[in-house]
């Protein structure tokens, strides 16, 4: 796959001596949605600052289609489109005022059908005369959707894009990332909800405490890093466990109705086979089973756990 | 060059004046024009004449350099403040946008609006007081220098102000009372030498001075050195403001 932006030994420390990000190396693929997962503080928006050219690298580079974010900022922040963190809008401009400035800032004529149309997309044509100040919070999360995408960015940047966020809101905003991502915007995003990374990333990478622990496609990570539970629930109690099956070490339930046997999903043999052999052999009949996945939020507190 | 971007800024920033017009000129032309009330009509009847000018009419270029002055360096630093206050500058930290681009943008905005007040403010004094202007190109260089230098000014106290309080504290503590020392409302031969002297070290002193000349062939320095002053200072601020942008003070961490 095409690399759109690179990332090379990225560092950046912080006047008040906070090390923000530790020579981070990370490719971004053009047309992907990767999702940055790491808990409060670990240095997602500071990554995402620096590509965008909000914060300055302390040392290390990112090119952007090729081109050095510094010397080449005009070319490569065309590229980009940032929706920030916070609610950062001014107060007294319209709607359609401030996506407009948008637009123009990052250097494109005006285009009245395109900005109508964006607003329609993301249902604020009705509000485009109201001023910032009257929009409810999630409105102004829309606007700050729109601005990032007035100037028709190829790059998009989604930083914590569903934090305080309602249902609704958040349906509509996948839907908006999943279309723009087939129609080639790659995405990057950050968030510490788990089940949105699961939801909608190609890829996942976990940050903590400024280092990049892991990027990995996701089915891959869950599949490498994952374990399944197979759960067997059987006929009769069993209060204790023949010596034959110790090896296979199962839990038994408090009520010694189900055994439980966990096994990487990644091995050739998962021992499933041996297993049923062994409790067949040891006189236990089986009334029925199922199995479990590890989810990516298990998979990324155990790393985040191990990091510390 | 990045024309789109400057032309968005520019028009947002006079946006902001037109929809704030009463703070941006009718509060200016009504506090000059209670100047010339009680300076002009009510004591300056009382006080001769200055230079062979009526003291009513020699207070004009201070008047409107007091305005200029204040105005020039509140709409500049406000411009630029209030985005970094609220958060929004991120998006012009981000855009592709040379910082000569966003000073043309924000200053060239602040400017405009200083140099529209300053021309409304000589129209009402010209309803106060029979004014002559001797040299009308110089008048409105002094004019136009005088706008651009000061709103770079603004837009660096913008850059550096952290808070509403610091916004006001060089305009209120320093600004105010140069432009009064400086010669607005007398001329310097009028304080005792020792005074003189002192008031040679004010900047303004020279701003006034000049711009002074440009109406009644009247003034304290001589008008090379106002120019060259004015100069001085407008090439001190693009140095700090390029300075600014260069190491990303207080806009990119």
């Amino acid at each position: 796959m095409k690399t759109i932006v690179k990332i090379t030994d990225l560092s950046k420390t912080y006047e008040s001596g906070q090390q923000a990000l530790k020579n981070i190396n990370l490719d971004i693929y053009d047309g992907e949605i990767l999702a940055l997962l790491g808990p409060n503080g670990a240095g997602k928006t500071t990554l995402i600052s620096i590509i965008c050219g909000i914060v300055s690298a302390s040392s290390g580079s990112v090119t952007v289609a090729g081109h050095d974010i510094i010397s080449g900022y005009r070319i490569t922040r065309e590229m980009i489109g940032l929706v920030p963190q916070e609610l950062t809008l001014g107060a007294f401009d319209t709607v359609w005022n401030t996506v407009n400035f948008s637009r123009g800032l990052f250097g494109k004529k005006p285009d009245a059908v395109f900005i109508e149309k964006l607003l329609k997309d993301l249902s604020l044509y009705d509000k485009k005369d109201d001023e910032l100040r009257e929009l409810s919070g999630g409105m102004r999360r829309r606007v700050l959707i729109a601005k990032a995408l007035s100037h028709e960015p190829r790059i998009l940047f989604l930083d914590e894009p569903t934090a305080g966020v309602d249902v609704e809101l958040r349906k509509d905003m996948w839907k908006l990332v999943r279309g723009l991502n087939e129609s080639g915007v790659t995405i990057i995003l950050t968030t510490h909800y788990i089940a949105e990374a699961e939801e909608i990333a190609d890829r996942v990478g976990i940050i903590n405490d400024g280092e990049l622990l892991l990027v990995d496609q996701k089915q891959a990570l869950m599949r490498d890093l994952g374990k399944k539970h197979l759960v067997l629930e059987m006929k009769q109690v069993v209060e204790s466990l023949p010596e034959s099956l110790s090896e296979y070490n199962l839990d038994i339930s408090a009520d010694g109705k189900q055994l439980t046997y966990t096994y990487q999903t990644h091995g050739n043999r998962t021992g499933i086979t041996a297993l049923l052999q062994s409790l067949h052999e040891a006189g236990l009949a089986l009334k029925d089973l199922k199995t479990s996945q590890t989810s990516l939020e298990e998979i990324f507190v155990k790393l985040v756990r191990r990091d510390r | 060059m990045n024309i789109q971007a400057i032309r968005v800024i520019y028009k947002n920033e006079m946006l902001r004046a037109w929809n704030t017009l009463l703070q941006s000129l009718a509060s200016p032309v009504i506090s000059t024009s209670l100047y010339f009330v009680v300076f002009g009509a009510a004591i300056g009847s009382r006080i001769e004449e200055i230079d062979g000018v009526a003291y009513g009419v020699f207070i004009v270029p201070g008047l409107v350099m007091l305005s200029l002055l204040t105005q020039s360096i509140a709409n500049a630093s406000f411009g630029i403040f209030f985005p970094k206050f609220t958060g929004a500058i991120y998006e012009v930290m981000s855009a592709p946008i040379s910082f000569f681009e966003i000073i043309v943008g924000y200053v060239g905005a602040a400017a405009t609006k200083s140099l529209i007040l300053g021309v409304i403010i000589l129209i009402t004094a010209n309803l106060f007081v029979d004014l002559h202007i001797a040299h009308p190109f110089w008048m409105m260089t002094f004019l136009i220098l005088t706008c651009i230098s000061f709103s770079l000014f603004g837009f660096i106290i913008g850059l550096w102000a952290t808070n509403f309080e610091k916004l006001q504290l060089i305009p209120m503590l320093i600004i105010t009372p140069l432009v009064f020392l400086g010669g607005s409302f007398y001329s310097i031969s009028m304080l005792p030498p020792a005074w003189q002297t002192v008031t040679l070290f004010n900047p303004v002193l020279y701003l006034i001075s000049g711009f002074r000349w440009s109406f009644f062939e009247v003034a304290d320095v001589s008008v090379e050195i106002s120019l060259a002053m004015i100069m001085v200072f407008l090439a001190c601020c693009l140095a700090l403001v390029w300075w600014m942008f260069k190491t990303g003070y207080r806009l990119r961490q």
